[in-house]
């Protein structure tokens, strides 16, 4: 499979990066040679073969249900670009 | 007084435990020995005022008797571990001044056994690269040279920083990341000692997400026995990141120059690949020679699915990169370019933070997991990552107690040498680490020798899951036969 | 999905200029676990709070910060898929749902696409034709996202990520659902039993529990149409309405030969009706895959079936029950299980009493009283002893049906003992019959006219005892007036 300039402008809108044209041109070059590098997998029978979910086997172990975080508005706010009265500011949403 | 630099982190341990020197010595050894190296561009953060008092304090410590595992030795941090209120960028523009609230679990197990920060160290951004050279910080520049050249080299990646800072002596070890080689190449490439442990045995929470399922944090040092000593504070069951596993932490310095006799040596014959320089190919002999002759029985196994690890590694780690990345969008931290609305500022933020590598792997990700195309790749990268794992419980339940390859298919080369190649050209540094990452296994890169150039070669050496200690004990004998590299001081 | 097991019933049907056309809704219910703390992070999940004072390092995606899943959400979605009378999986995964937006901090929403925790199941139904089975399709655990705000600043949005990573269940019905009745129903149904099983407030004006209405018309017997959906619906009566505007809509579109598009809209519950929105369709494609940071939920049948054994009665076996027990209809007993605490006061005052005499009482008398006042069943200022007491006052003959009532406001508005009250107050019912002989006796001797006629239209005593209990002032026994109404003017 390759993929054409239209095709890498829209996973970069996807992934939200802004791409110039040279830079379409570029990646579609570079992403075309990860895909060719990539494609020897489909020689692989993975018939009947359970994809990985863990490298480690063990169980997953949960929380209580006991609030221990949070009460610093100030420190979640703090490296903020742009905040007010301890919100996050961010360019209007239009709904 | 001799060069404190000079020192092991074990001498050094020992000989702040007789009272030689103070901590604080120390420190001042290494940040004068900083301020000398910044040619080599190893650290992005000096912390020379904590560092001090830090060392001021460990010297009351060991004053009181109460010193700590590392009381008092000079440690450099890689800039993807989050410290509080110091530099952490995992050297991106995205994180633009962003400095932490918090500390990440392997840096406080560190400050909490005695260790003092010097700095932090450059690398690859968000730990995408295999040669330093995508930092937004600039290159690294290997300590290393080829005899009779100035012509720099790089440290390899993406912990090059902590590489580099511990060839260089401009730190007693250095903590590192590693998701598809990340500690063992540039440990190879720089003469240095770096261990990947097991998936699960260090705690991943503050470190700044690369690929989670691959990520695992491990120090560079100078030899085995500084490497076991640092992996034993980092590891620990973290109730905050829950793929971090509940086994106890045993004595890796214990393993260090236990005998090898009667452990069986696995060759997989799959890493002999086509066109591998000759100088690897005999030094890998030379490995086996120095096991054999310590007393391993050497093996030949067959690990078949080896040569689809790095095309499935190239699915794996950009899709879940695609994802961990999502958050730096200019609303809670780092870096925020303006746009007209919110999605030209988060397009206009993302281009301009991101380099050309992470955008590359994000936009890889991004296609191979959107609709359509899902089962293809990423499915299809998931179940060879099952067989290849398979591969490995196939040859450990055969008896095979670990398994020594080169650690990469070539010495350092020039810094951008290949900076006009093909990408998978440079994804090819990993061919032999990145199998240990899919696999979630232990893997120690350890020196062995100088290419026809003068420059490190290493091997590498990959463990049954959690059995750190036998690689510590195989890659010291190692190390007992061929001693240990350090490169000409020239900066 | 099971598409058409239902036989379309002619009066769901909805008159179109071409013919009879049948509405097909799925509901998908965003209900917000009752927790301490978030699903995956230990801040508070209570509602209310200052702007991003309920958010931890992990609700604002710093970087580094991992998840561990809070074991008491899972629990609550583990006991109300039994509530559903559904399957648990006691394997399922969490997955990531990628896209970008302000209040969504990592760029993903952690969420169950392919293997959620709980399988098929149902809801009943009590409509008036019968008992209607909705079919549950799935439920699954996932992260709320947090609050924009647009109206403080004219180019700035305020984003707060108190809700952010808050414990939602979303609960998807298969498509049975034919009409906006049912849709009212089937939400009332589930709001009670997870308020039964303390899963969920179900309060849906802070946006605890808000539904994703699926919509689509056919002629009966048609395969289905192409659906709309009707996105955050946050109270029955606006989906009510929403579904009778949107399967409106519908038709007339395609009577007038047109298509529908399928896509996300939104129900403007002042203008009373749905629009698109269509700014939210650009480009989804959410890249679902496995959370890395997240292992598989895996459960233990043990665990599991340790929550079912404390699992509380649910509302149709309660019903069941008090039909069975206490002899009332299946409406009544319909009416007293909708609230838990309603069934729980009910049986406080039905044990050891007449059951029918207290459903009675409690629906007509209490329940009335309490919707006039906006009040809940925990609000009553007239405890379930205080109520008891007055049934037995009736059941004993000390006071009449009336005077309960009058009774029943004072004990209401001023609180007291019933029994007392009557004493004090002199509200005993008249038994003495010489009394109520005396004031018949007045009665028809100031109506001589109207005591001839009652010979003739016997019907007429009913106007006699109506004007002795009120010259008694309500307090004489009614029967024996009745019996000495009937004597007195010589009526069989």
């Amino acid at each position: 499979m390759s993929v054409d300039t239209a095709t890498v402008r829209r996973v970069a809108r996807l992934a939200r990066i802004k791409v110039t044209d040279d830079e379409a041109e570029r990646m579609t070059n570079e992403l075309n040679s990860i895909l060719g590098f990539v494609e020897q997998l489909d020689e692989v029978d993975v018939a009947g073969v359970e994809p990985m979910t863990s490298v480690v086997s063990v169980k997953m172990r949960r929380r209580q249900d006991v609030v221990t975080d949070g009460e610093d508005a100030e420190g979640v706010t703090a490296n903020a670009p742009v905040s007010e009265d301890n919100f996050f500011l961010v360019p209007k949403v239009v709904e | 007084m001799t060069d404190l630099t000079s020192l092991t982190l074990a001498e050094a341990r020992d000989a702040l435990k007789a009272k030689s020197f103070t901590a604080v010595e120390l420190t001042d050894a290494y940040l004068a020995a900083m301020e000398k190296a910044r040619v080599l561009n190893a650290y992005v953060a000096e912390t020379p005022e904590k560092a001090r008092e830090m060392a001021k304090t460990s010297d009351e410590r060991i004053a009181a008797g109460k010193a700590g595992a590392l009381e008092g030795l000079p440690l450099g941090i890689k800039d993807l571990y989050a410290t509080k209120g110091v530099h952490t960028q995992a050297c991106s523009h995205i994180l633009d001044g962003f400095e932490p609230t918090y500390e990440s679990t392997v840096s406080a197990n560190l400050w909490a056994d005695g260790a003092v920060m010097l700095g932090k160290l450059n690398m690859d951004e968000f730990a995408m690269g295999s040669s330093n050279e995508t930092s937004h910080y600039g290159s690294v520049v290997n300590p290393w040279r080829r005899n009779g050249s100035d012509a720099n080299l790089v440290p390899g990646g993406s912990s090059g920083g902590s590489a580099a800072a511990v060839a260089a002596r401009l730190c007693l070890g250095a903590t590192a990341t590693d998701t598809g080689g990340s500690i063992r190449q540039p440990a190879a490439f720089t003469g240095t000692a770096g261990i990947k442990p097991t998936y699960g045995r260090c705690s991943r929470w503050g470190l700044v997400a690369f690929a989670s399922s691959l990520d695992q944090a491990g120090p560079i040092a100078r030899d085995v026995r500084d490497a076991a000593i640092l992996l034993k504070s980092m590891a620990s069951v973290d109730p905050k990141d829950t793929t971090s596993v509940d086994i106890p932490v045993p004595d890796y310095e214990a393993a260090v120059g236990k005998s090898v006799k009667g452990l069986r040596i696995g060759i997989p014959k799959e890493y002999r690949l086509d066109g591998m320089p000759a100088e690897i190919d005999a030094l890998w002999q030379k490995g086996i020679d120095i096991l054999r002759e310590a007393g391993a029985e050497i093996v030949d196994i067959s690990l078949p699915h080896t040569k689809y690890a790095l095309p499935a590694y190239y699915i794996v780690a950009p899709a879940e990169a695609s994802s961990n990345l999502a958050r730096y969008d200019g609303v809670r931290y780092g870096l925020r370019v303006p746009g007209s609305d919110i999605v030209d500022m988060y397009e206009n933020t993302r281009a301009a933070g991101f380099g050309a590598e992470v955008k590359r792997r994000i936009l890889i990700g991004t296609y191979v997991l959107s609709a359509g195309y899902y089962d293809a790749y990423y499915l299809r990268a998931q179940k060879v990552r099952t067989l290849i794992k398979r591969d490995f419980e196939t040859v450990y339940a055969a008896g095979v107690d670990a398994i020594l390859t080169p650690a990469t298919p070539s010495a350092a080369f020039g810094i951008g040498e290949k900076a006009d190649a093909d990408p998978v050209e440079m994804y090819l540094n990993d061919v032999f680490t990145v199998t240990v990452n899919m696999a979630g296994l232990p893997g120690l890169a350890v020196p062995a020798g100088l290419s026809a150039e003068g420059l490190p070669l290493g091997l590498q050496l990959i463990g049954r899951p959690f059995d750190e200690e036998t690689l510590f004990t195989l890659g010291s004998a190692i190390e007992k036969a061929v001693g240990t590299f350090a490169p000409k001081r020239w900066w | 999905m099971n598409m058409a097991v239902r036989t379309p019933d002619p009066k769901k049907l909805i008159k179109g200029a071409t013919g009879d056309w049948e509405i097909i809704i799925g509901l998908e219910v965003h209900a917000q676990v009752t927790s301490n703390a978030k699903l995956f992070s230990g801040a508070s999940a209570v509602f209310g709070a200052e702007p991003n004072m309920h958010v931890s390092l992990v609700d604002a995606a710093m970087p580094g910060m991992l998840p561990v899943i809070n074991e008491e959400c899972v629990a609550q979605a583990i006991r109300t898929g039994l509530g559903l009378k559904a399957a648990i999986n006691l394997y399922s995964v969490f997955d990531r749902k990628n896209y970008f937006y302000p209040d969504l901090p990592q760029g993903y929403q952690i969420s169950q696409y392919k293997q959620p925790i709980v399988g098929e199941g149902k809801v009943l139904l009590d409509m008036p034709e019968g008992v209607v089975e909705i079919g549950i399709e799935r439920l699954h655990l996932e992260q709320d996202a947090g609050k924009s705000i647009h109206d403080q600043h004219p180019t700035m949005s305020f984003v707060d990520l108190n809700r952010s990573g808050v414990a939602l269940m979303e609960i998807v019905s298969k498509p049975d659902l034919r009409s906006s009745e049912e849709v009212k129903a089937y939400l009332a149904k589930l709001r009670t039993i997870l308020r039964y099983l303390g899963t969920c407030d179900g309060n849906m004006e802070e946006g605890s529990m808000r539904a994703d209405i699926n919509v689509s018309v056919r002629k009966p017997g048609d395969p289905l149409g192409t659906r709309c959906e009707i996105k955050n619906v946050n109270s029955m009566r606006f989906a009510a309405q929403a579904v009778e505007f949107e399967a409106r809509r519908q038709i007339g579109i395609i009577e007038d030969g047109g298509k529908i598009d399928q896509e996300t809209r939104l129900y403007d519950p002042g203008k009373g009706e749905t629009r698109s929105m269509r700014s939210k369709e650009e480009a989804h494609d959410y890249r679902y895959f496995p959370d890395p940071d997240l292992l598989p939920l895996e459960l233990d049948p043990a665990w599991v079936e340790g929550l079912k054994a404390q699992l509380p009665e649910l509302p149709d076996e309660k019903k069941a029950r008090f039909v069975a027990d206490y002899g009332i209809t299946p409406y009544d007993a319909m009416v007293l299980t909708l609230e838990r605490a309603s069934a729980d006061y009910y049986e406080q005052v039905a044990k050891k009493r007449d059951g029918k005499a207290v459903a009675n009482f409690m629906i007509n008398e209490l329940f009335g009283r309490l919707n006039k006042d906006g009040k809940g069943i925990e609000a009553s200022p007239v405890s379930p002893e205080q109520l008891g007491s007055i049934v037995d006052l009736i059941g004993d003959g000390t006071i009449s049906g009336k005077i309960a009532k009058d009774l029943f406001e004072i004990v209401y508005t001023e609180g007291g003992d019933p029994r007392k009250l009557v004493e004090e107050r002199g509200l005993k019912q008249v038994t003495d019959t010489g009394a109520i002989e005396k004031a018949v006796d007045e009665v028809i001797a100031a109506n001589p006219d109207k005591a001839e006629q009652a010979k003739a239209k016997p019907t007429l005593s009913g106007w006699f005892v109506g004007q002795v209990m009120k010259a008694t002032g309500g307090k004489a026994n009614p029967q024996a007036v009745n019996d000495l109404v009937k004597a007195k003017l010589g009526i069989e």
